[in-house]
Formats: C-alpha cells, structure tokens, sequence
C-alpha cells in the first residue's frame, strides 16, 4: 500500500537530530517496554506473522502513522491485530475489563518465562522455491510500477527504475502473499541502483542504494 | 484504570501510559500474557543483545583475516561461531568500508535492524527524517552525524526491505596494529556498524576517557 510509511526520499521531515550514542537508553519509558513485550509475547501465540504485523502498523490512518512515536505505531498495530483476530473485542478494549478468559487452546500456548530464551532464536525466511531464478547476477531489470492497495515491501521510490541484480539469495517468504496468510516463497535478490536513477540527475553520482527485491517486483529491463 | 498510581512527580500518567497498563491488565486477565515473560524479554535486550556484540564480531574481523573473509562471505554462520543469533538476525550481511567505499544501512519502510549483533535500534534509526533521507540525501546525512567523505569516496546504501539484516563493517583505525580484540572492540561503536559514522581512532578513545 501506499502508505505513510513508506518514507524513502519524502520531504520536510528536518535533520535526523540523533540522541548521542552514548547516553541513549535502549528504552525511553516504561511503556514502551512493556508494549515492547506485549507485541513479542502475543507475536508467539501464533495467530499472525511478521508481515501481517508492519501491515497493520502501516494501516493506520497516515497522519496517524508520522505523528505516533515508534512503539506508539507498534501499540496500535498490536490492538488491531487482536481485534481482528478475535483475541479481545472492542468492548474489551474500551473498557479494560475482561468478558471472559481466552480459548483454552490459545492460553496452553502463552508464552511464559521458561519459553524466552526460544523465543530470542530465530524464525528463518527462507523456503524453497520449485522454479529457478528468473534473473541473474549483472542482469538489467526494472522494478515494476506495482500499487498493490495491501502489504508489499517494493518501496515506491524504486518503482519504474533500472538496477543491476548483484545478489541472489534463493527463496524467501513473499511478504504480499504472507501478510495475508498465504505462506508462498518467491527467488529474493539485492538490484543496485544509481542514485541518479532514482533522484534524477542532481543526485550524488558516486551513491547507490543497494534494496533487496522479491522476483515478483522485477521485470527484465533492456 | 481505578487502581491507584504511585508517583515521584506531580505529573499525572499519560493517556498512554494508561493504555498499556490496561491493555496488560486486560491480557493477563484474559490469560493471554504472563508479565513476568515480558520482564525477561525486555531485560535479555536491555543487558545482553546489544552492540557490544557486534563490536566482538568487527574487533574478530579486524583481527583474524580468515575470519574476515568469512564474516564477508557468510556473515551469519561467522557471527554465529561467537555465539550470536537468533531474531532478527537469521540471515546476516557484512558489508566492508574501505578508503573508498562507505556503506550505510537504513529500513525505509519500518525499523528493520539486526537485533542479535545491535540490539533494538536508536530512535534516529526508526524516525522519519533518516528513513527518508538516508536513501537520497546519504552525504547529507552522515555529514550531521559529523562523517564527511572525500568527494571520491562511494557511498553504498542498503535498504533492510527483506529479512537480510546489515552489519557494517567500519575500517581498522591506524595506529592499532599491536592492539589485542578486547581493546579493538571499544573502538567499534554502534553507529559506525550502522554506517553513519567510522569507527573511533585510538586519539578519539584517549579524548572520551579524559
């Protein structure tokens, strides 16, 4: 989707203003520990995956999504989540009273603390794929001009643009198909990009912005 | 939320301090949430999966040629062999600075970051003006983080849009070539494995320390 969070060379937004390294705290409130946990901890549960979880973050009203701070966004992707996934209603979530405990099978599956240190090991993301790769390292290709309207990971800046294919990674999981529930893989690969291709010729000649690109993106360019 | 709050400050809670507290409270009633298991998670990130680690993995490959050229190669079975993996970490890319080339990382579309080597990222990194600058203003950029390349120098951006995760490799300051891993690796800080800056130089150590 064309969402607000796909900020790749939007204007206006000022300097970085970074907090020096050495007295940044990992968290900066309380809160934001706790959602934090809470989004890792229902994560485990099983009943949506990564991508569906940046989906919802992303759905949110575009205002909304530049004006929230970082685990504001993760706070209000995670209520969506669980009311869409049947977890809590809205009643609940008004009110912050309970209507009654969760299905039996989901709470044999919380994840306690004896279960953290599994839950810190990785989940892989990539998965075979029966087809062979489509393109080849030093190959031209043009990302499609897509808009999908649900979760894609083709940033809107490389759309219509012409890279080299300088890495090629196997099968990964599709994030368009992931995020709704379709658990596909399609060939990943890294396309290289002249900034000026990108940016127009008043761009940095001597930058590239390297982006990693499922095949479903690309499309072979003369 | 009625229960009653116990403050330092005279500032009420925020509305959002609220909001968690009661979607927690309304989660471990359910019995969906044990909080004891968010206490851990946050103190694993807060204590152990931090750049500390990824410092280890640069100071190694300062230090060790072969490994170099394995974390290059295979950077997430290279970083794996110091004992560092897991979320957000399951398939690592090293990239190398040299005189010439200085690589930059950013997600521009979320926060993506290797947690397993830098822990979670600074706010900067998660923030609008870096995700959308980093990729077509990367000059301007690294100069507020005071980093100013020679004009030839190239810079190399890579956008996290996949599940591969970015480590950059800083160059060895000079003046180090005697200097054992532990010392190496204070000289590596987080950013500089970012990209948005080099790594500190044995003066640069001396002056932070004075």
């Amino acid at each position: 989707m064309n969402g607000a969070h796909d900020l790749g060379g939007q204007h206006g937004f000022g300097p970085v203003n970074a907090e020096p390294e050495s007295q940044e705290p990992v968290f900066h409130a309380d809160w934001e520990k706790r959602v934090f946990g809470l989004v890792r901890v229902l994560g485990s549960l099983g009943m949506w995956n990564g991508d569906m979880s940046r989906h919802a973050r992303e759905r949110q009203y575009p205002v909304d999504y530049l004006r929230h701070s970082y685990y504001e966004n993760w706070l209000a992707g995670l209520e969506k989540l669980l009311v869409e996934k049947g977890l809590v209603t809205e009643a609940e979530l008004a009110s912050g009273k309970s209507a009654g405990p969760a299905a039996e099978n989901l709470c044999s599956r919380v994840l306690k603390v004896k279960d953290v240190a599994k839950a810190l090991e990785g989940t892989p993301a990539m998965m075979p794929v029966n087809t062979p790769p489509r393109f080849q390292l030093g190959d031209r290709v043009r990302a499609r001009n897509n808009h999908p309207a649900g979760h894609t990971r083709e940033p809107r800046y490389v759309r219509g643009r012409i890279g080299v294919v300088c890495g090629h990674h196997g099968g990964h999981i599709f994030p368009d198909q992931n995020a709704v529930g379709n658990r596909v893989a399609r060939h990943l690969y890294t396309v290289r990009f002249e900034a000026r291709e990108l940016w127009g010729e008043g761009a940095d000649p001597r930058c590239t912005v390297h982006v990693d690109l499922w095949e479903d993106y690309l499309e072979p360019a003369k | 939320m009625s229960e009653p709050h116990h403050h330092d400050h005279t500032e009420p809670p925020s509305d959002l301090v609220l909001r968690v507290k009661a979607l927690e409270s309304l989660l471990v009633e359910k019995g969906l949430v044990d909080p004891a298991a968010i206490d851990q998670l946050v103190e694993a990130y807060e204590t152990r999966i931090g750049p500390r680690n990824g410092a280890r993995v640069v100071a190694r490959a300062w230090k060790d040629a072969s490994f170099k050229t394995w974390l290059l190669d295979d950077a997430t079975a290279a970083i794996a062999s110091l004992g560092f993996g897991g979320k957000q970490g399951e398939h690592m890319r090293a990239v190398e600075n040299t005189p010439t080339v200085h690589n930059l990382v950013v997600c521009t579309l979320c926060s993506c970051y290797p947690w397993p080597v830098l822990g979670l990222p600074p706010v900067w990194y998660k923030s609008a003006p870096y995700r959308a600058r980093a990729v077509a203003d990367s000059r301007g950029v690294l100069k507020e983080f005071g980093t100013e390349l020679a004009d030839n120098v190239e810079i190399r951006v890579w956008d996290s849009t996949a599940e591969l995760r970015y480590l950059v490799l800083p160059e060895r300051p000079t003046g180090t070539d005697d200097w054992n891993e532990e010392a190496l690796a204070l000289l590596v800080t987080r950013n500089s494995m970012i990209g948005v800056e080099k790594a500190v130089t044995p003066r640069g150590i001396h002056e932070r320390r004075a």
